[in-house]
């Protein structure tokens, strides 16, 4: 079958849905995570969200596995969110998490007798296994982490790039920290069931480093976080279609070669910039 | 009129710990009150409270008129320099910006053209028009500084609270600096206070000096305030002050302050 004949099959056209829509979220909230630099949590958050996945599938069975991976996710995620902004504490805090959460998800894949599919997908993911329903769910909760997101966004760029003053200008930036942990928590829990908890990272960090990169302005960084996000993802699913091999080293591929484009990008345009200053300083 | 700060009576503690005691003061509107005093006396937290983020554990507190309020649109405020990471997505005009709307939730539709013209007005009010674009982590301390006070003044506040706003700038940029705030309230009657560890830059803008000392202070013009007597009273020890030409040098409690140079605190 070509390329072309698998992208007209449900569940390839599932599959694309529900990487687009993950990409978006991933994609917005992604500056705001570089921006704080929780880039740490983010993958503390996953490994958590793949132990709750791992217990749900354990005990309740596979239908459970979404509410599971949620509940691990957004726990992890308010906790990370109320630990100060201290980076050394929170770093040491979220590596105890994130092994303690790891061991427990081997521990409960061990104990799983069921198919093994089921079992690695919450790791590498699962996208061909999208089904309608999953695809209705994703764009449900997808739809009101926009819309929250969409509210909250300034005063929230706000506290996440200039605390301080965010602080003095009465920004709630305790109360800003703990919501955006959870709107975190919850794209990441989606994320771990559709490209895997080791994935998730290359989806909510990569594009949004490689936007920063290249510009200062925080609504382009956005744009284009999304733009590499939904390139990442299509791209990756596409690929992986036409070589019959997982979608998770497609899409961590193509988000690293972004990466690295950007970053060069960004290295000549500081050049420039300080040629440019040299120049105007005599 | 209204004044744009009225304490009577005030007491702030930190810690289990009492800064200072009694404090009245009213400032007028277009008044400039310098703060001085060594580190630990509480001078940021004088601003601290009159941005309504730290109540007094006695005594009232007004800002015009009205008990401070967290966010006032009507208080503009300078903070301490902070580096900001290189790789922030942020840019002068948006760093500016956030200082008129940025506590704001909701769509950032309504009112964009207006937002654009102000943030301009304050870029160019602070003579840095030419950073509107470039990315706050890649600029100099000065530079950065500039932004500070456009950010504080966009929202074109009645009463300015700056901590150590000419720290890491060279003279003609302190010079810049101390006119901007000197045409500022003459025009706007926006009242200023001002702390500093270094008073002769706004020594010939600053019309009473609040001296804080381990809890003491004195509150009066410079002329009165910066006097040996009075500063040897306040430090408990033999303290000269000196006026040379146009500058006060205080000479004495030096472990205590850094009153000449200007240099790194």
């Amino acid at each position: 079958m070509s390329t072309l004949d698998l992208l007209s099959l449900d569940f390839v056209r599932n599959a694309l849905l529900a990487g687009v829509v993950l990409a978006l979220l991933a994609g917005l909230l992604g500056p705001i995570v570089v921006g704080r630099g929780m880039a740490f949590s983010v993958h503390g958050t996953a490994e958590l969200a793949f132990a709750g996945g791992a217990g749900a599938l354990l005990v309740f069975g596979t239908d459970a596995i979404g509410w599971g991976a949620l509940v691990g996710a957004v726990l992890v995620a308010l906790l990370f969110g109320a630990l100060g902004r201290a980076q050394r504490e929170r770093d040491s805090v979220i590596g105890v998490l994130l092994s303690f959460g790891l061991g427990l998800g081997v521990l409960f894949q061990s104990l799983y007798t069921g198919r093994s599919a089921n079992k690695f997908g919450l790791l590498v993911g699962q996208i061909v296994g999208v089904d309608v329903g999953d695809v209705l769910t994703l764009t449900g909760v997808g739809v009101v982490v926009l819309i929250v997101f969409a509210v909250v966004r300034r005063p929230l760029l706000f506290a996440s790039l200039d605390p301080d003053m965010a602080a003095a200008r009465g920004v709630p930036v305790r109360v800003l920290s703990i919501l955006f942990a959870v709107l975190l928590g919850v794209t990441v829990a989606l994320g771990v069931q559709i490209v895997g908890a080791l994935l998730v990272l290359c989806l909510l960090i990569t594009p949004a480093a490689a936007a920063a990169q290249v510009t200062a302005s925080p609504t382009l960084a956005s744009v284009l976080a999304v733009v590499f996000a939904e390139v990442a993802v299509i791209g990756g699913i596409v690929a992986s279609l036409d070589a019959g091999l997982p979608i998770s080293p497609f899409v961590a591929s193509i988000a690293f070669v972004i990466y690295v484009v950007c970053r060069a990008l960004g290295a000549l345009r500081t050049r420039r910039r300080a040629t440019r200053t040299a120049l105007a300083t005599g | 009129m209204t004044p744009s700060i009225r304490l009577s009576g005030a007491e702030v503690r930190r810690g289990g710990r009492t800064l200072w005691t009694g404090l009245d003061l009213d400032v007028a509107p277009g008044e400039f009150v310098t703060v001085l005093g060594p580190n630990g006396s509480g001078k940021t937290t004088l601003l601290t409270v009159l941005l309504g983020l730290l109540p007094l554990a006695a005594g009232t507190c007004e800002v015009s008129g009205s008990a401070p309020r967290r966010g006032s649109a009507d208080v503009g405020y300078v903070p301490q320099q902070t580096s900001v990471d290189p790789l922030t997505p942020l840019r002068g005009r948006d760093l500016v910006g956030l200082g008129l709307d940025g506590h704001r939730f909701g769509l950032p539709f309504r009112g964009r053209a207006e937002r654009t013209r102000r943030v301009h007005e304050a870029l160019l009010q602070v003579d840095a028009l030419e950073l509107a674009d470039a990315p706050v982590g890649a600029l100099s301390g000065g530079e950065q500084q500039r932004l500070r006070i456009a950010q504080a003044l966009v929202g074109d506040p009645g009463l300015l609270l700056a901590d150590e706003p000419l720290h890491s700038l060279d003279l003609a940029r302190q010079r810049t600096v101390v006119e901007l705030l000197e045409r500022r309230r003459r025009d706007h009657g926006t009242a200023i206070v001002f702390v500093t560890h270094e008073l002769n830059p706004v020594l010939p803008v600053t019309d009473r000096v609040l001296y804080l000392v381990d809890g003491q202070f004195r509150i009066g013009t410079p002329d009165e305030v910066m006097t040996s007597e009075t500063l040897s009273e306040l430090y408990r020890t033999d303290v000269d002050v000196v006026r040379v030409r146009d500058r006060i040098v205080v000479v004495g409690a030096e472990d205590r302050l850094v009153h000449t140079g200007g240099g790194p605190r």
